[in-house]
């Protein structure tokens, strides 16, 4: 399973590209395979004002729901409204077309506090 | 504490054959190979075959046997001939269902009960509670490995490992013993899947040999290993209720739909007053079939409402199934709002998502 780089993380498996003032999330490929097929996500409003730790989205499998948190602070600006079609893009594409939400960061410090690649494999592995 | 999770016979072969393993009734189970959707398609398609090793075996015997198990179950056991299967249920005096099991009748003196895997411990002790009538009554769970084939194609892969006429003429609900790979095996046209098939009833140590060979059978017609996420995916089309989901001691068997089992003039039953009075004047809740139309998915435990507002009952399963597509369920709610048709709200998390009351089943295959 090969983890990006240029990418941070989560111990829930969460994955945030920060850019700027903006983070994109979605979960990760070990998420989704543990997760089993997607057929529903559960997006949040854009304009929505979330605290870190909060649930960012419900990812439906066949088998269960599951919450994805709010890796950092901030505002929703973007959602994949593809997954609504295409829930099973988090299976396929987790890092790419796959992608959750857009974030507008309220704290750019929380950034520090995500895991780097290295870290994050680490977390897969134990 | 924390204890081991126990194992069924065909745990390693799982393991080989690349399974996810999930907790279920104090055992690791399979929850999928392949993947849950591939794994229901199969079924309905070609065939699966599912471990169900969990699943507990009573044995009642003695010349009681009969007499207790029929006070015991709400069906009508006099119409179980040798050789019959019997879908039945452990009543309890309010009506409620302790468990749902079959009966499998070898002689007026030999019954084999196969029970829910959660219920095992409990079942045991109600029957041995409720022996009215002296059965002897012996739980040989652990002699016993389950394997069920299932699909359309079934029978025929399975009738490449044992192909006698009578086996090919075996008819739903009915049961014969053979011999295989030198041990007796118990074969069983019933399942859970809303598909025909076999339930086989083996010995531990050829569980897997069978299962292997029931593999290399059915490799060409399309078989694959299937597990629990299917097995629930299959039975929810097909509506058949699970304990801890559509019954309970909670819920009497006529309001989860089992009507058709409970037969008052059966003789002396537990929970016999309440079901005969429910059975003719009605139950005040009833188990309804619904689709979701506002996107989300449903699921055990979301309480569902009427339109106006009012709190009706609760979704007892839900998912997205495969054959189906849709996001459907099963819900108990009020009698007053189980016609087909009504539309009702279920809440999901902060969201109240409109669904409307269908017929049941949501799969029936074809015949």
């Amino acid at each position: 399973m090969k983890i990006p780089t240029d990418l941070r993380f989560t111990r829930d498996h969460e994955w945030i590209r920060a850019e700027d003032d903006s983070a994109t999330i979605g979960i990760t490929e070990f998420a989704q395979d543990e997760l089993g097929e997607i057929v529903f996500v559960e997006l949040p409003e854009v304009g929505q004002e979330l605290q870190k730790g909060e649930t960012l989205c419900v990812v439906e499998s066949t088998k269960a729901a599951s919450d994805v948190y709010c890796p950092v602070s901030g505002k929703v600006i973007e959602v994949n409204s593809t997954l609504s079609e295409s829930p099973d893009l988090v299976n396929s594409s987790p890092y790419k077309e796959g992608w959750m939400v857009k974030l507008e960061l309220s704290d750019q410090d929380e950034l520090s506090s995500l895991l780097d690649a290295d870290k994050y494999e680490q977390v897969v592995e134990s | 504490m924390t204890t081991e999770p126990l194992k069924t016979p065909l745990y390693s072969l799982h393991k080989e054959l690349g399974a996810k393993f999930t907790p279920f009734a104090g055992y690791s189970m399979p929850v999928q190979y392949k993947g849950v959707i591939e794994e229901h398609q199969a079924v309905r398609e070609a065939a699966g075959l599912f471990d169900v090793s969990h699943m507990g075996e009573f044995f009642f015997t003695g010349p009681e046997a009969e007499r207790t198990l029929n006070y015991l179950t709400c069906n009508d056991l006099a119409k179980l001939k040798d050789g019959g299967a019997q879908y039945s249920a452990f009543t309890t005096p309010s009506g409620g269902i302790v468990d749902d099991i079959i009966i499998y009748r070898f002689s007026a003196e030999n019954f084999l009960v196969c029970v829910n895997a959660a219920n095992r411990a409990k079942d045991l002790a109600w029957v041995e509670e409720n022996n009215r009538f002296g059965a002897e009554i012996t739980d040989k769970s652990d002699d016993y490995a389950q394997v069920a084939i299932q699909g359309p194609k079934a029978r025929e892969i399975f009738f490449k490992l044992v192909g006698d006429d009578e086996i090919r003429e075996l008819k739903p609900f009915h049961f014969l013993v053979r011999e295989l790979f030198g041990t007796k095996v118990i074969i069983a046209r019933t399942g859970y899947t809303g598909e025909d098939g076999f339930e086989l009833f083996i010995v531990p140590h050829v569980a897997a040999e069978i299962w292997k060979s029931l593999l290399t059978c059915g490799a060409q017609a399309g078989i694959e290993s299937c597990g629990l996420g299917a097995r629930d995916s299959l039975r929810l089309e097909a509506c058949y209720p699970l304990h801890g989901h559509e019954l309970s001691e909670e819920i009497t068997a006529i309001e989860s739909g089992l009507g058709w089992i409970v037969k008052p003039d059966s003789g002396e039953f537990i929970g016999k007053e309440v079901l005969q009075a429910q059975k003719q004047s009605g139950a005040p809740r009833a188990l309804v079939g619904f689709f979701v139309s506002d996107p989300g998915i449903a699921r055990h435990g979301d309480l569902v409402f009427s339109e106006s507002g009012e709190e009706i009952g609760f979704v007892t399963s839900g998912t997205k199934t495969p054959t189906v597509g849709k996001a459907l369920g099963l819900a108990l709610v009020k009698k007053e709002f189980s016609k087909t048709g009504t539309n009702i709200f279920c809440q999901v998390r902060s969201r109240k998502l409109k669904s409307e009351i269908v017929k049941k089943p949501f799969y029936k295959a074809e015949k």
